[in-house]
């Protein structure tokens, strides 16, 4: 594979799985096409919600775990900057600690708000811990709960930000 | 994340995940995704550099407009001329112990209590803290 290729991270993880003696992780493989629901407004006119699996907290919430956690946090995207805070177990933390745009990127969205590119960001972010173990957890509690407050919340948009 | 975006969307909400595993998001196959090839934890772009962050998302909402069920975009941005920063990446490293034979595991331990940035945040949490969801696992035995 030549070096420009994309890093198969499901080839690494079986790899290194299998070189400490672990059974094979097993990955998520859907060979139905997804569910699509089609814009029913320009984005420039429509008002999205960010939602994010880097671990994100702020100062004052309850950091999360690294074992399975699939609880979430409910994040004011007008928070300090200086009480965003990130933990996670799967990636190098050290640039997003020092500008949490990288996994979060909140100041941007509002920076497509001000450049007229985005109607609007949604007071509310949703972020949880991603690296979950339990596809069930995630597919029957967690995916449901995140759903129920973007429908709650009246958003047009969801982009959603993995680390 | 493309199981929650499939949730959302059958909710009526378009979705849209950005990425930089492929080969990951390729599996799960989200309504639409944007995929950045650059290291783990800078899918939105590098730090303190908000020019780059905003052509980024800038080329993501582009995408979202334009995207076909189960797309993935590939945004034109490269994280370095020389791609050696993937090698290596999640490889094995061998233990320098040259009697062992054993592979090193770098992985960060499962901690099954809150990994707090700084120890003051634990000193600083809200008891309450209402946005703090924590979800029952009723099917849990």
């Amino acid at each position: 594979m030549s070096a420009q290729a994309p890093i198969d991270y499901i080839q690494r993880t079986r790899d290194q799985y299998a070189s400490l003696g672990y059974p094979p992780y097993q990955w998520v493989h859907a060979e139905e096409p997804p569910p699509f629901t089609p814009l029913a407004k320009p984005i420039a006119d429509a008002k999205i919600s960010l939602v994010a699996s880097g671990g994100i907290y702020l100062k004052g919430q309850v950091a999360f775990h690294f074992k399975d956690d699939f609880s979430y946090r409910e994040i004011d995207v007008d928070a300090p900057v200086s009480e965003r805070r990130a933990t996670h177990f799967a990636y190098d933390l050290t640039d997003a600690r020092d500008d949490m745009n990288v996994v979060f990127p909140v100041d941007t969205l509002k920076r497509m708000v001000s450049a007229g590119k985005l109607g609007a960001l949604a007071r509310q972010a949703y972020t949880f811990m991603g690296g979950i173990y339990s596809t069930r957890k995630v597919e029957s509690i967690l995916a449901p709960a995140i759903a129920d407050r973007l429908v709650t919340d009246e958003v047009d948009l969801a982009l959603l930000v993995p680390a | 994340m493309g199981l929650i975006a499939k949730e959302i969307e059958r909710r009526g909400i378009p979705t849209l995940c950005m990425s930089s595993a492929l080969s990951i998001t390729a599996a799960v196959n989200p309504p639409r995704a944007v995929y950045l090839d650059y290291p783990l934890g800078h899918t939105a772009g590098r730090r303190d550099n908000g020019s780059e962050q905003d052509a980024i998302m800038t080329a993501t909402l582009e995408a979202f407009a334009q995207a076909e069920p189960g797309q993935i975009s590939h945004l034109p941005f490269e994280w370095a001329t020389d791609h050696s920063w993937k090698d290596s990446v999640m490889r094995p490293h061998k233990q320098s112990d040259q009697s062992s034979n054993e592979h090193a595991d770098n992985r960060v331990e499962r901690f099954d209590t809150p990994q707090y940035q700084s120890e003051s945040d634990a000193q600083a949490v809200d008891g309450s803290c209402p946005t703090c969801i924590f979800l029952a696992d009723t099917k849990a035995v």
